[in-house]
C-alpha cells in the first residue's frame, strides 16, 4: 500500500520539479529536501504522536499514519529518481516531438514518460526491497509488524533470542524474495527498446 | 513574384556572448529548394532551429505563411509567443535531424503513426494507411514492426523522413541529415531527398556538406558565413562561379577533404 501510494507521489513530486511555474518547484522542491533530510522514525512519530496534540488533528488509526509517513518518505527519495530519468531522456526526443507539433502533455505522455519510466523500474525495485523493510518500524507506533511479534516472543523466553531474530530475518527475506525477483525482472524489461536510439 | 511562405527578417541570434547570427534576411517561396553550406559554426543549423522553434531569435522576425511565428498580438501589443501560438504557427514545418531522433520505444509504424494520430487526430486506421505508405516510399515496408535500435542508420533516418512526411508539411528542414552516418549509407537517405524534391510541392531547406547534392537538387545556394548570407544564388552560381575569396577556400578545403 505505501509502495503504490510513494510511487504516485514520487511520480507526481518528480513532475512538478520539473514543471514551468517556480512556485510549484520550489513548493516541491522544500518537501522533498524536508522529508529526505530528516528521519523516517521522527516523521513517523510526528504524524501519530505530535501532529494529533498540536493541532487536534488526527490521521487516524496507527495504519494510516504508518503508511503515510512511509510513503511520503519513500515518495521523497523517488521523486529525485523521476526527476532525474526525465532530465536524463535525450533532449533530441525533446525536438523530435517538437517537429511533430505536439502539445507539451503530449510530449511527456508519449514520447518522454515512458523512456523515463523505463529508466526508474530497476531503481524503484530497489526502494521497494527498502520500503518492505521500513515497516519494521511501525511497531514503534504500536503496530503488530514481523518485528513486533518477534519481541513478544522473545520477552517471554529469553534464551530463544537469537533463533528468534533468526527466524525474524528468514521471514523478512522470504517476503522479500519475490520484490528481488520482480526487480530484477524489470530491469530487463527496462533495457528493451531504449539500449540504443 | 510568388508571395514568400517563409520571411527571416534581420534575425540576430546570440548565444551568451557569441553573436552566431548577424542579421538574416532570407525569403523562402512555396516548394523552393534551398541549400544552406558553409563552415562549421557559422549558424547554418540555428537558422532552421529557428524556424522549427527549437531556438528562440535574440532579435529579428520570422513569418511563415504571413503569421509571426515568435511573436503574438495581445491587447494590441505584440509579446513572445505562447505554446498554443507556436503549436499553430509551425503546424506546416517538418524537421529531420542529424541523429535521426526516432522515438526508440515505439515501432517503426509507430514512430509515423504517433504524429497523425495525436497531433492530425486522424483515425487509427487512416494513420496506419498512410504511414504503410510512406514507408514504403522510403522503402522500409518489411520493417515496420522492427525498433529504432534494430535498423541502419541509414534506415534509421529513412524512417525519420517517413516520420516527417506522413504530417505533409509545407515545409521541410534537413539538419545535416548525412553527417551521423557511414559513407555507404548516404547514397539511400538522400535517394530519398531527391524523391521528395522531385515529387513534392513541399518547400525544402537543407542545411548539408553535399555539394554535389546541392549542385543537383537545389533552386538556390546560401553561402553561410560569420552570420550573414554572404552569397545567394543558383547552385552553380554559388558553387561553381563565385568571386567570394571565402567561399573558394571554404570548398577548396571541402573538395580536398573528399
Amino acid at each position: 500500500m505505501s509502495a503504490i501510494l510513494g510511487y504516485f507521489i514520487a511520480i507526481v513530486a518528480g513532475l512538478c520539479r520539473l514543471s514551468r511555474f517556480w512556485i510549484i518547484r520550489t513548493f516541491t522542491g522544500f518537501y522533498v529536501e524536508v522529508f529526505r533530510g530528516t528521519s523516517l522514525i521522527v516523521q513517523l512519530f510526528w504524524l501519530y504522536y505530535a501532529l494529533p496534540m498540536l493541532f487536534g488533528f488526527n490521521v487516524g488509526s496507527n495504519l494510516v499514519a504508518g503508511v503515510l509517513a512511509i510513503s511520503l518518505n519513500y515518495g521523497a527519495y523517488m521523486s529525485e529518481i523521476v526527476r532525474g530519468s526525465i532530465v536524463a531522456v535525450d533532449k533530441g526526443q525533446t525536438e523530435a516531438s517538437v517537429a511533430l507539433n505536439m502539445t507539451r502533455f503530449q510530449r511527456m505522455r508519449l514520447v518522454i514518460f515512458p523512456q523515463a519510466f523505463r529508466m526508474m523500474l530497476p531503481e524503484f525495485g530497489n526502494y521497494l526491497i527498502q520500503m518492505l523493510k521500513a515497516t519494521s518500524l511501525v511497531s514503534l507506533i504500536g503496530m503488530h509488524d514481523i518485528l513486533y511479534h518477534g519481541n513478544l516472543i522473545r520477552s517471554s523466553n529469553l534464551s530463544m533470542a537469537p533463533t528468534v531474530y533468526i527466524l525474524v530475518l528468514i521471514f523478512y527475506f522470504i517476503i522479500a524474495l519475490p520484490f528481488i525477483f520482480l526487480a530484477r525482472k524489470m530491469e530487463t524489461v527496462s533495457k528493451k527498446g531504449v539500449a540504443s536510439s | 513574384m510568388v508571395e514568400p511562405i517563409v520571411q527571416f527578417k534581420d534575425v540576430h541570434k546570440s548565444f551568451g556572448e557569441f553573436d552566431v547570427l548577424k542579421g538574416i534576411d532570407l525569403n523562402i517561396a512555396p516548394s523552393e529548394k534551398i541549400c544552406i553550406i558553409g563552415p562549421s559554426g557559422s549558424g547554418k543549423t540555428t537558422i532552421i532551429r529557428m524556424l522549427m522553434t527549437l531556438e528562440e531569435p535574440t532579435s529579428g522576425d520570422i513569418y511563415v505563411n504571413d503569421a509571426n511565428l515568435w511573436k503574438m498580438e495581445r491587447a494590441g501589443k505584440m509579446v513572445p509567443a505562447n505554446e498554443k501560438h507556436l503549436r499553430q504557427v509551425r503546424g506546416d514545418i517538418g524537421m529531420v535531424f542529424q541523429h535521426f531522433n526516432l522515438f526508440p520505444h515505439m515501432t517503426i509504424l509507430d514512430n509515423c503513426m504517433v504524429g497523425p494520430i495525436h497531433v492530425k487526430k486522424e483515425s487509427k486506421d487512416e494513420a496506419k494507411q498512410h504511414s504503410e505508405e510512406m514507408l514504403k516510399r522510403v522503402g522500409l515496408e518489411e520493417h515496420m514492426d522492427k525498433y529504432p535500435s534494430q535498423l541502419s542508420g541509414g534506415q534509421k533516418q529513412r524512417v525519420a523522413m517517413a516520420r516527417a512526411l506522413v504530417m505533409k508539411p509545407k515545409i521541410m528542414l534537413f539538419d545535416e541529415v548525412t553527417s551521423a552516418l557511414d559513407p555507404e549509407l548516404v547514397g539511400e537517405v538522400l535517394e530519398v531527398i531527391r524523391n521528395i524534391a522531385e515529387t513534392g510541392e513541399t518547400a525544402m531547406v537543407l542545411v548539408t556538406h553535399e555539394m554535389d547534392f546541392a549542385l543537383e537538387v537545389a533552386d538556390r545556394v546560401l553561402f553561410l558565413d560569420d552570420g550573414v548570407i554572404a552569397e545567394s544564388g543558383t547552385a552553380s552560381e554559388v558553387i561553381e562561379h563565385s568571386e567570394n575569396k571565402r567561399l573558394q577556400s571554404f570548398l577548396r578545403r571541402f573538395r580536398n577533404s573528399d
